[in-house]
């Protein structure tokens, strides 16, 4: 947050609604009831376009406008959460009233003064939609069709878009937090299909941030996005069946990065780790993983999908170590969980929007470097799987069981890649998988900027990344012998 | 600022001002006339709702939502344009107009791009008693969560922890309109409570849920009843073993094999189709399933989870068969898709109402006798589903069977295949239909799948 920041959410939030600093103070000051421990105030307003091509024509548009105004109040371990998609008093009030309701009546509390502390920000305050005409835009888009139908004849279909979101956010707590963020969002995705000799494949790239359009445009990243879709979808066209069975797996730098958001990141949120739900619930001190393993969530890297100035509940985010040379050091935490389990904040206190209650979220979750040169990890195998690109994940935080499945992968034979192989679920146990990692190459890089987690019914975005590593033993979900 | 319909209590749907709602619908779709638009057809839709969570006895949550959006999609001839709101005030729909029509400006023309047909637009629609407000309190609603809760915790001293029992009761508005003159619109209600508990033993811990949802909620499941589910569920869990490496019979429990059912409906959806991105392309009369096998779509089935008046653009839903003795008799088609590919739509804008696979007369335990030796999938996890392809390969938890017995609990473990190959393989259909969403089916008995392991 910095004052401009404030400012902007002012002109956006409270003066159209005729609210101002003092109004908002008033409501807290009436949520405060004998047993609530906090309240806090959330509006948003945001607007978010998307414009898409296929079939080489730029033939459809979106645009929306949201906004609204969430409000909570938290007495110990229950929180009341009402919302309103109006930025109007009565409105207000009455999502006060019902998020209060879960507290006993009693006397009115109090509220501590104004704390309005800038941060600086990590990302422009600059509208992304607007650096771009609608005709640029346009003109983008059949550039990048252009370029991915270019590289191969065997590409039949190219599907590009761009999407853009422009949000203002202000948060007011009874702790005195009154800070706002401005923040840009930017996507763009090229997937295509490929068909030769009666087999079909498909194959996608893209990438994004907090920036503007621009960053399309600059050192061709679109372009790129175009070809890297093309290459991958040539490479699956050639590829052969998955192995069936454990085996060594290196992953490949950036989104492979998965792999911590799932074998460890969810598992390491405050929220699951007070209620004691987590593998990983009350093992702080405790080695989890191999020493190899120094895994970071960090909130505040300049422009990253993951990163936010603040979270939303206005503490600024940070740089947390969660796993240090694999010792447990630190889980990330909300108010609330923080609170709770007292320990610090994190930063980590994220919502999907007005319209949800926050909790602990990942940001950007990263393996820290190790020293192995790539390729010498690699030659290390015998017979294995060498994953490049992945899709999705998935993990049970309870029992420790985490998915995710291969998009580009490789068979490993004698230390040398051999073949590519079709797409692939693998899957481990999260504290078993990392104690199994036993190498680590020196090429950390963060993924392109795709990542949506999704957590109870809540999407946001995020950044994943980690230098090429193995575990040495994964089970691998192929149909091959 | 100036407001077109006045805020209602949270959760309080009685303040719905349906003439005022439609209103606001007319009035925008004469703005995009008067904006130029050849065409236009609008979506708002409203729900209030009230969610409660109970964790270890004690209220977690308590949260009171109502959501709005209003969206308008306009045609220039054959051009597109997009917006939608959640901010209903006059200033901001009629700035939803204008940036649809913006849109529309530079998107290229595309010659099957427009509304539904006139002919087929549901100018007249059924009731499908799917209106059926709960009038509870706050107090009433944590009651029943925490019964839920309560009957879980107490059920074995393994139970340990809880991630809690929940309730949840809402109402949705619901308005289409286009520029044919069509305006339809329709209340539905949706009451669900369920519990989510961990069971623990030798410090490993399994969780696992239940739920029941209802249009009605005099028929939701006791929830004595939900939270003893549950708690079997997770109980059943402690002690899994991995498995090995191999080949076997698979029978995919009911909530599983809704999922087999749903990556059939994206391979046969006019998306895939006439984008050529899908494993049954073109398959169009040809055989996809085993010679017994009947799919079919019955969208008015009063009071059903899955049912809708009319599609999302307007359109006449009916009951067909979508498979007919194993033969692909019908694609799930817009209008956009049939117009591609040359047919008509079959009425699935946004997709399909009670989608139902014809079962065998057998129960779960009937499918596993069957089966005598492999595996009972009862989760499973991951996004490895490839339509295009149909690979499929996924990671599961479940139980190992011998002679049609359950033996033990199994984890950690992948299922893979073709998802062609398993249509083609498929058994048996259980009687253990669940219907609990727009797909309904009972357990699939699949002949053989590869199963990784260490």
């Amino acid at each position: 947050m910095t004052d401009k920041h404030l400012q902007i959410a002012t002109q956006n939030l409270l003066i159209p609604a005729e609210l101002d600093e003092s109004i908002l103070s008033k409501v807290l000051h009436s949520m405060m009831g004998h047993d609530i421990d906090y309240a806090d105030v959330y509006l948003q307003s945001s607007r978010h376009e998307s414009w898409v091509l296929e079939d080489s024509l730029v033939k459809d548009g979106q645009y929306n406008i949201e906004q609204g105004v969430g409000v909570r109040a938290v007495s110990g371990e229950k929180t009341g959460f009402a919302y309103s998609d109006e930025i109007i008093l009565p409105a207000l009030t009455s999502a006060a009233d019902a998020a209060r309701a879960i507290a006993r009546q009693g006397q009115a509390g109090s509220i501590r003064s104004w704390d309005k502390r800038a941060v600086p920000a990590l990302y422009t305050e600059e509208d992304p939609l607007s650096v771009l005409s609608a005709d640029q835009k346009i003109q983008l888009l059949r550039a990048v069709d252009a370029e991915a139908r270019k590289q191969d004849p065997a590409i039949k279909q190219v599907i590009a878009s761009i999407a853009g979101v422009h949000e203002v956010v202000l948060v007011a707590a009874s702790d005195g937090t009154l800070s706002a963020d401005v923040r840009p969002l930017v996507r763009m995705n090229v997937s295509v299909i490929a068909e030769r000799d009666g087999r079909r494949e498909q194959g996608s790239a893209g990438g994004g941030g907090r920036v503007t359009y621009n960053y399309f445009l600059e050192e061709e990243r679109a372009l790129g996005y175009a070809r890297e879709a093309v290459r991958q979808v040539l490479v699956n066209l050639d590829a052969k069946e998955a192995p069936a069975g454990a085996m060594p797996v290196v992953l490949g730098p950036g989104w492979p990065g998965v792999l911590l958001h799932e074998a460890v990141g969810h598992g390491l949120e405050g929220d699951f780790n007070r209620k004691g739900s987590s593998v990983f619930s009350g093992r702080i001190g405790e080695q989890v993983a191999s020493k190899h393993c120094t895994v970071i969530d960090d909130g505040s890297i300049a422009q990253r999908r993951g990163s936010l100035s603040m979270d939303d509940e206005g503490t600024p985010t940070q740089k947390n170590v969660l796993i240090e040379k694999g010792i447990l050091k630190n889980y990330m935490q909300d108010k609330q969980n923080a609170r709770l389990m007292n320990l610090p904040v994190t930063g980590n206190g994220r919502r999907e929007s007005y319209a949800h209650m926050p909790m602990p979220r990942m940001t950007n979750t990263y393996l820290a470097n190790g020293d192995y040169d790539p390729q010498e990890i690699i030659k290390s195998v015998d017979k294995g799987l060498y994953a490049v690109n992945l899709g999705g994940g998935q993990v049970d935080i309870t029992s420790g069981k985490f998915v995710f499945s291969t998009s580009e992968a490789y068979m490993i034979e004698k230390g040398k890649i051999t073949y590519p192989v079709k797409g692939a679920t693998l899957i481990g146990n999260g504290p078993e998988s990392m104690n199994l990692v036993s190498m680590v190459g020196n090429d950390m890089s963060l993924d392109t900027g795709v990542g949506v987690c999704g957590k109870e019914g809540q999407s946001v975005p995020v950044g994943v990344g980690q230098p090429t590593l193995l575990v040495d033993r994964l089970t691998v979900g192929g149909t091959g012998t | 600022m100036s407001q077109l319909i006045k805020q209602a209590r949270s959760g309080d749907p009685a303040d719905f001002n349906t003439d005022e709602l439609k209103n606001i619908v007319e009035t925008m779709l004469g703005e995009a006339r008067l904006k130029g638009a050849s065409s236009a057809e609008a979506g708002l839709n409203i729900e209030t709702g009230l969610s409660v969570t109970v964790r270890m006895g004690e209220v977690e949550t308590v949260e009171h939502n109502r959501d709005r959006s209003f969206g308008l999609t306009v045609y220039f001839g054959k051009r597109k344009g997009s917006a939608s709101t959640t901010d209903f005030s006059r200033q901001a729909i009629t700035d939803t107009v204008q940036a649809a029509c913006d849109i529309a400006r530079y998107t290229e023309e595309d010659e099957y791009a427009g509304l539904a047909d006139k002919d087929r637009l549901a100018m007249t629609y059924p009731d499908l008693n799917l209106d059926h407000s709960w009038e509870l309190s706050t107090e009433h609603a944590i009651e029943i969560a925490r019964q839920c809760e309560d009957s879980a915790l107490s059920f074995d001293k393994q139970i340990s922890n809880s991630e809690g029992g929940y309730l949840t009761t809402h109402k949705d508005y619901r308005i289409y309109a286009n520029s044919h003159g069509l305006c339809g619109h329709y209340f539905s209600t949706r009451h669900s409570t369920g519990c989510t508990v961990i069971a623990s033993k030798s410090e490993r811990m399994e969780r696992d849920y239940w739920y029941s949802i209802s249009r009605k909620h005099e028929h939701l499941d006791a929830p004595e009843d939900i939270g003893k589910m549950a708690a079997q569920r997770a109980l059943q869990r402690l002690g899994a073993v991995r498995t090995k490496t191999q080949r076997v019979p698979v029978v995919f429990q009911a909530e599983v094999a809704r999922g087999l059912l749903g990556h059939f409906v994206r391979a046969v959806s006019g998306g895939a189709q006439y984008r050529e991105a899908s494993f049954l392309l073109g398959k169009l009369n040809e055989s996809v399933f085993p010679e017994r096998i009947r799919i079919d779509e019955r969208p008015h089935i009063k009071q059903a989870i899955g049912s809708a008046p009319f599609d999302s653009e307007g359109v006449v839903n009916t009951e067909h068969d979508i498979v007919t003795d194993g033969i692909l008799q019908s694609y799930v088609l817009d209008s956009y898709a049939a117009r591609r590919l040359a047919t008509q739509t079959t009425g699935n804008a946004g997709g399909v109402h009670n989608l139902f696979i014809q079962h065998d007369g057998k129960d779960l335990a009937g499918l596993l006798k069957e089966m005598g030796t492999g595996i009972l999938v009862t989760e499973v996890m991951g996004q490895g589903v490839n339509i295009v392809t149909g690979d499929y390969s996924r990671g599961g938890t479940g139980f190992w069977v011998e002679n049609g017995e359950i033996q033990y609990p199994i984890e950690e473990f992948t299922l893979a295949g073709n998802l062609a190959d398993i249509y083609r393989n498929l058994a048996l259909v259980g009687n253990d239909v669940d219907t609990r969403s727009s797909l309904c089916t009972g357990s699939w008995l699949i002949n053989e799948m590869m199963i990784a392991s260490s």
